[in-house]
């Protein structure tokens, strides 16, 4: 196939050619950068836990009349004896929060009593001897805390425990050459906290951007809250009884105790619900970018294929004159699907350009990451198979156009 | 003749019935993600009192220091010290505090289990600087403050719920297991964003219960069910010690109605935090701030990102349409050069040939925006699926929204068409008449 008459027939088309290969262009650089923000979304959403979602659920626990702390403390032990007895109920804990919930409590991490820029951020668990179990979290150094170990923390109590159990991830950042179990960190206190023991996974209390940077850092105190505010139980549920759980459960604590409330939104929630809340705006923007993405392929597609016929139709009398002098059915096919692949080409070579463009201008403002090239491969494949596709039909057309057209006048 | 313009317009498109849908696909689908994107845009970054944001402050004092505070900046609500300094100094002419509360309610019932209700630790200040709508009664004096009273007013929906609607004021209500009364009910007012309280909370969420008096909730150690956030060694152990501390938990706003009161307030604003330098609770220079509603709700970051890179993404995706619209526009009118090669043998000026189809190409905005409209109506109903539900709710389409859409069609439109339209107006009459 000779590019040459080609690219002489398409400087006489500038306007058409260049708006073909614009549109190409800006398509490749908004469909890398949403599939991009999809990918990324995705990739939040689909972060493990570490507890065990399907058994578990949540009720945030306020208080109907002011307790002091020793009053809190005995209704939270009354309230888990209640719930750890429930035929459907495996066990129990008195938590400030739990993974995905959004928000919650995290301390800075210091590595000295004295020091004042923090090493790094943890997401802090409270719960007592029962938290591992219930949680269903994998303990993969060190040791479980004992009752003995588990305080009381009242009401704006800096209580800093002795012993701490830390998430794989923070012990690898804390501790990078792996021997975390036994050593100390500060956190937010002039006394250390030693690591008893490592989980594999659990995931942070919180899912915003801001905390993207310390994602999968977490610690556990051995503390019971007894505020006069409230506490969260975190119940779980013997295999297969998580409806009949969530049902009776307070049902139980009301019949034991009436001065009490489960606000009505996020007082009882399966981990079901807290991950469709969490993920919410992550779904949405993977939804619109795909929506996005879609509609733009196929509005390219459809100007393909507009702009093309119409070169086809202005050209009938050339095409004509080719095909009566000898040129096949064939001929003509490959000459426009030649023609739409150079076209594509300038502009997937402008729209690359733009892509990195566009994606610096994300990350500089919004903190997206940087885009592999992976991405921009694959778009380019994607938009060269959608003009040859967009343009077999018009092609097609061109190539059915009879030699007597050269004989007609245009 | 505009009008014949218009006629021969639509004629022209009803003739290619494909390019035509074409194009008004282009138009509305570009218009339509556009316009949802940006009515979620401007229902989140709207001005939340446009009345008085300029003359609503918030003030910010550097307790934390350099080593650590947020890159410079002070942090954005204020420990109890400092706060309760502000209030005494009284320094602007409407001050407040405010910080947010959720308290046991019990029914009128004698054995019903009590619900939970949110609101608000205010000062009386409160509603006369954010000019809040009242039902019933009013919010109390600011004497009341003094006297540590105890005072409530309950919002609109939370008096339905707990008094069925009925004027309430004088009455007694049982919060957290203790008695208030009720001064005031007031309107249906809920800020969007909840400008006053969006430290610490998205500003989206429903309207609180109840605003109660912020001196009472301190005495009875009402915990804060917001954000606290604090620097440091944490060494206190209850209550009293707690509000000693550096953390952060108060929000304060000054009401200060002309740009020299603003300026005396940065003043003092200074010389306080130099004062506490030199008492040394300090141990740096004053770094303050002083950011009215809009700056305020700038640097909290109040717009979710989300929001913005949609609205990007969706004009960007516009103008990919755009440049649809005028390739297809350019195969249209260039098809028809043998009619305005004779046109203009006849006489019409190129400025006809060009208005014409300009014109022409106004219609199918026209048509273009149309279906954008009957698209962001169908989109609007989506909105909930790709936002979250308390923003979602906020975008609406409303008139100013459907003019916007149907103008920036017909606009686009004939932007677009600028370009096809003059090579239009470029034709030689004499060489079309010749290849004919």
């Amino acid at each position: 196939m000779q590019i040459k008459p080609i690219l002489s027939a398409l400087r006489r088309h500038k306007a058409g050619t260049v708006l073909i290969a614009l549109q190409i262009a800006l398509t490749l650089a908004i469909v890398c950068n949403a599939l991009y923000i999809i990918h990324q979304r995705l990739a939040h959403i689909a972060e493990p836990t570490g507890v065990d979602e399907p058994n578990l659920f949540a009720m945030a626990n306020l208080w109907g009349e002011q307790y002091t702390k020793e009053q809190a403390a005995a209704k939270v032990q009354q309230d888990l004896a209640t719930l750890r007895q429930l035929p459907s109920v495996a066990d129990a804990t008195p938590t400030d929060g739990y993974p995905l919930r959004g928000g919650g409590w995290d301390n800075f991490i210091t590595m000295k009593p004295d020091q004042t820029a923090k090493t790094t951020d943890a997401s802090v668990y409270v719960g007592d001897e029962h938290f591992l179990r219930t949680l269903g979290l994998k303990l993969i150094a060190g040791r479980d805390f004992n009752a003995g170990e588990v305080q009381n923390m009242g009401l704006r109590e800096s209580t800093i425990p002795p012993v701490t159990i830390i998430s794989k991830t923070l012990a690898d950042r804390l501790f990078p050459n792996g021997d975390a179990l036994g050593k100390s960190f500060y956190s937010m206190s002039s006394t250390p906290t030693t690591i008893i023991g490592i989980v594999d996974t659990l995931h942070r209390q919180d899912v915003s951007t801001w905390s993207a940077p310390y994602t999968g850092q977490s610690l556990i105190w051995p503390l019971r809250l007894a505020q006069p505010l409230g506490v969260f139980y975190v119940v779980r549920a013997k295999p297969g009884q998580l409806a009949d759980a969530m049902r009776e459960a307070p049902k139980a604590l009301y019949a034991e105790n009436r001065m009490r409330m489960f606000p009505a939104k996020d007082g009882l929630v399966n981990y079901q619900q807290i991950r469709e809340e969490a993920f919410e705006r992550d779904r949405g923007m993977a939804i619109l970018m795909g929506i996005i993405c879609a509609v733009l392929l196929a509005i390219t597609a459809a100007g393909i294929v507009g702009l093309t016929s119409f070169w086809v139709g202005q050209r009938r009398r050339q095409i004509g004159v080719r095909r009566a002098l000898g040129a096949t059915h064939r001929d003509i096919l490959h000459y426009f699907l030649t023609e739409n692949l150079l076209i594509s080409l300038g502009g997937i070579a402008i729209g690359t350009l733009l892509a990195f463009g566009l994606n610096l201008w994300l990350v500089k403002t919004f903190s997206l990451g940087f885009l592999p090239l992976t991405y921009v491969l694959g778009g380019m494949v994607t938009l060269v198979l959608l003009g040859q596709g967009a343009v077999f039909a018009p092609a097609l057309r061109a190539s059915r156009v009879p030699p007597i057209e050269a004989t007609r006048p245009a | 003749m505009y009008a014949y313009y218009l006629q021969l317009g639509l004629r022209s498109l009803r003739r290619n019935p494909m390019l035509t849908a074409l194009m008004m696909m282009a138009i509305g689908f570009g218009v339509a993600a556009s316009m949802i994107t940006y009515s979620v845009f401007r229902a989140v970054s709207d001005d939340p009192i446009p009345n008085k944001s300029s003359q609503l402050f918030a003030p910010q004092i550097d307790s934390w220091g350099p080593q650590q505070n947020e890159k410079g900046e002070p942090p954005g609500a204020l420990n109890y010290v400092d706060a309760m300094a502000l209030m005494r100094a009284h320094k602007a002419s409407r001050q407040t505090l405010i910080y947010p509360v959720m308290l046991s309610a019990l029914g009128r019932d004698a054995d019903s289990v009590p619900s939970s209700a949110s609101g608000y630790a205010v000062t009386g200040d409160f509603f006369p600087m954010f000019e809040v709508p009242f039902l019933y009664g009013s919010g109390w004096n600011t004497s009341e403050d003094d006297h540590r009273a105890a005072d409530v007013v309950l919002t609109k929906e939370f008096n339905q719920r707990m008094f069925g609607g009925a004027n309430s004021v004088g009455k007694e209500i049982v919060l957290g297991g203790n008695a208030y009364r009720i001064v005031g009910v007031a309107q249906h007012w809920n800020p969007a964003p909840r400008f006053y309280a969006v430290w610490g909370e998205d500003g989206f969420s429903e309207s609180p219960d109840f605003y109660v008096l912020l001196n009472r909730m301190l005495d009875l150690h009402v915990d804060s069910s917001g954000r606290n956030s604090c620097r440091g060694n944490l060494a206190f152990t209850g209550w009293d010690q707690w509000l000693q501390s550096n953390c952060v938990w108060l929000m304060p706003w000054v009401e200060l109605n002309t740009r020299s009161d603003a300026e005396q307030y940065r003043q003092f604003l200074t010389s306080y935090a130099a004062d506490q330098q030199h008492a040394g609770r300090f141990g740096w220079p004053a770094n303050i701030r002083l950011l009215d509603v809009m700056a305020f709700m700038t640097q909290q970051n109040v717009v979710p990102p989300e929001s913005r890179i949609s609205l990007i993404v969706a004009l960007c995706f516009f103008v990919i349409c755009l440049v649809n619209t005028i390739g297809l526009l350019l195969a249209k009118f260039m098809r028809r050069a043998g009619e305005i090669g004779v046109r203009r043998a006849l006489g019409a000026t190129r400025r006809e040939i060009y208005t014409q189809y300009l014109l022409e190409a106004a219609s199918v905005g026209i048509a273009g925006g149309v279906l954008g409209l009957l698209l962001t109506a169908v989109g609007m109903s989506g909105v909930s699926l790709l936002f979250d539900q308390e923003i979602a709710q906020l975008a609406h389409l409303d008139l100013s929204l459907v003019a916007l859409t149907l103008l920036v069609s017909v606009l686009a439109a004939v932007a677009a068409a600028f370009y096809p339209a003059w090579r239009a107006a470029q034709v030689q009459p004499a060489w079309q008449l010749k290849s004919n």
